[in-house]
């Protein structure tokens, strides 16, 4: 018995960890001077799809839609398992909100055909919105479970899982094919030696393209070299919006509802703040002034 | 399109017989959107046997509850949910959809919005009317929903505009539109809506479903002490507690100490936690982070302490105490116990 699992991860700039390093002196965020990072719950829905790949056998294919740069984030996913990794890249899809995105990568999944299990990280950190894993589940009119926390039995007619409520937690159970999204609740387990070494010469054919640019013959260089790695394996597929049938009107900015008006920094002010000073007399002196105004007592 | 604009709608979100606050927060936001657009306020409600939460509904604002009785809407699941609320959207044209930015939001929102092809926003924690260009088209939109959120983990604030067919839809963050005072004497229409569910909507089963009640409840304390990395262990977190139960507060805590494993997820404060508005928070060894600070900085009165005078948290605080919190916490209990003799 063996199932077709299909991950989408992203690619995302590392908004949790911002320095100085990474502001403009006007106090906005250099995008471009943070690293760029695997969307930390997107690895817990890798681990989730390998964990499901060595107890029930199962094909694990990694997906992306994102800038060419976003090839790395598919060879970190090789590196940790993933038996194939698909990028969707094409100019025709920048610009695309939750909606846009949503219908591009639910085109891939019916392009692919016979996916068995969609799994994406419950949200990604640059928008945290968890939007487009429910949006792709209805555009594919398959069930969702979200907030998953473990797969506690998988069929080929139906998954039972654990997820997080308020408070608490569910069981359910939802036909195949389904969608999943995933919280923090498993270790994602570090890459591979032995896999670093095979993929780490796997790529795409935007990034053999790009190192043979000025070459004279580039194209010809290029499709030779694209062969050898579809050969052995190697191979990042890259597929445009035209590859995924996508309606142009659906996708990029053009499919995108939602427009931004004005994006503000939020920039630390400079204090006013009360000094009080660490000792009894500073303590009791702010303590009976709060009592004064009434915030306290 | 017709010129009649539609109503403001409302989800709201039930568990145990109780409404969330959230959703009566946001009946409060909508009575006030409502009224700058000349519109009504209506409730959704679905659930089995939740009739007698109408009223709650009414005294808050809402003009009409839309109310979705039967057994297959309980509990909650998601796809059953989605079904009711797009048949209601296609008989009445709402012009604006807000949902709580809650576990139940957050997932049933975005599959309404994706059926309606709506644009939707999460995670609001301001809303407005205003008029809206469009930089690219040049078109211009009158009286538009300014959907305003935090992106970029809390460093930027974007207004988002949906400039497609309504409902405008958001989802919206718990504590942060304030609650309206209840006029017990309002009442309103409620509407009886026929539930129309096929058996595709119901292949989700619940197996088991186990729930307690939140321990604490932040969103309505009025003190609220909370500690971060900077507290050191989990023993050390009485003292957050101590000098709570003193001042009649409540115990909050930062991601760095809930991650520490030194305190339970309830009483997070911030983007992924609560945000609370108390009339004073003390914040213990937090440095403030901007997730942090999103969840706490509308706070009437804000008490950093903390032994690194350059923290974050000392730009955002009323007062600041520079120092170790374990000497400073037991001056301040004593301190108040002995102005309160």
């Amino acid at each position: 018995m063996s199932y077709r699992i299909l991950v989408f991860v992203k690619q995302v700039p590392d908004t949790k960890n911002i320095t100085g390093d990474a502001m403009t002196p006007e106090g906005t965020v250099n995008r471009a001077a943070l690293p760029a990072i695997f969307n930390p719950e997107d690895l817990n829905a890798l681990e989730l799809a390998l964990q499901l790949k060595e107890r029930c056998g199962a094909e694990v294919i990694v997906a992306t839609m994102g800038l060419p740069a976003a090839a790395e984030t598919l060879r970190q996913a090789l590196y940790r398992g993933a038996d194939r990794a698909l990028l969707v890249t094409d100019r025709a899809l920048a610009g695309a909100d939750t909606l846009a995105t949503s219908y591009a990568l639910s085109r891939l999944v019916g392009k692919l055909g016979g996916i068995d299990l969609v799994l994406c990280g419950r949200q990604a950190i640059d928008g945290d919105t968890a939007q487009v894993g429910p949006q792709i589940a209805e555009k594919l009119r398959w069930p969702q479970i979200c907030y998953v926390e473990e797969v506690l039995e998988l069929s080929k007619q139906s998954i039972r899982c654990r997820r997080s409520i308020d408070g608490g937690y569910e069981i359910l159970e939802a036909p195949l094919p389904a969608l999943l999204t995933v919280v923090d609740a498993n270790d994602p387990r570090p890459m591979n030696a032995h896999r670093i070494m095979k993929y780490k010469r796997a790529k795409s054919a935007g990034e053999i393209r790009g190192a043979l640019k000025g070459d004279p013959d580039a194209d010809a260089k290029a499709e030779a070299a694209l062969a050898e790695l579809k050969a052995q394996g190697l191979l990042i597929e890259e597929l445009s919006a035209a590859a995924i049938e996508a309606d142009p009107n659906r996708i990029g900015f053009a499919g995108s509802p939602t427009k931004v008006k004005q994006v503000i920094s939020v920039v630390l002010t400079a204090g006013e703040a009360k000094k009080v000073s660490a000792d009894a007399a500073g303590v009791s002196e702010l303590i009976h002034e709060l009592i004064s105004d009434h915030t306290l007592g | 399109m017709s010129d009649k604009i539609g109503n403001v709608w409302i989800f709201i979100e039930q568990e145990a017989g109780k409404i969330a606050p959230v959703s009566l927060e946001l009946v409060s936001k909508g009575r006030e959107l409502a009224d700058r657009l000349g519109v009504k306020v209506e409730a959704l409600l679905l659930g089995n046997g939740v009739a007698g939460l109408c009223d709650e509904l009414f005294h808050y604002g809402c003009d009409k509850v839309f109310l979705a009785e039967d057994p297959r809407l309980e509990p909650f699941t998601v796809m059953p949910f989605a079904k009711v609320v797009m048949d209601l959207i296609r008989e009445h044209k709402p012009n604006i959809l807000l949902f709580g930015a809650t576990l139940k939001g957050r997932e049933l929102a975005p599959r309404v919005a994706s059926e309606k092809l709506a644009g939707l926003t999460a995670d609001c924690t301001d809303l407005s009317i205003d008029d809206f260009t469009d930089a690219k088209s040049g078109k211009e939109y009158h009286d538009k929903l300014m959907q305003r959120r935090p992106a970029f983990g809390g460093n930027i604030l974007a207004t988002i505009v949906n400039s497609w067919d309504d409902p405008q839809m958001a989802t919206v963050r718990e504590g942060v539109m304030k609650l309206g005072e209840p006029d017990l004497a309002r009442t309103g229409e409620i509407e009886k809506v026929q539930v129309a569910l096929t058996p595709a909507e119901t292949v989700v089963k619940v197996i088991e479903r186990v729930r307690a009640d939140k321990t604490v409840d932040l969103r309505s304390a009025q003190i609220i002490v909370a500690g971060g990395y900077g507290v050191g262990s989990k023993e050390n977190f009485k003292l957050i507690y101590d000098l709570a139960d003193a001042l009649g507060g409540e115990v909050g805590a930062s991601r760095a100490a809930v991650d520490a494993g030194w305190i339970d997820h309830d009483h997070q404060i911030g983007q992924t936690g609560v945000t609370v508005r108390p009339r004073l928070y003390i914040a213990c060894g937090i440095s403030g982070s901007i997730q942090h600070r999103a969840g706490m900085s509308e706070s009437k009165k804000i008490i950093a302490i903390n032994t690194d005078p350059c923290a974050p948290i000392m730009s955002c605080a009323h007062y600041a105490i520079e120092g170790d919190l374990n000497q400073v916490i037991p001056l301040m209990i004593k301190a108040f116990k002995a102005k309160q003799n």
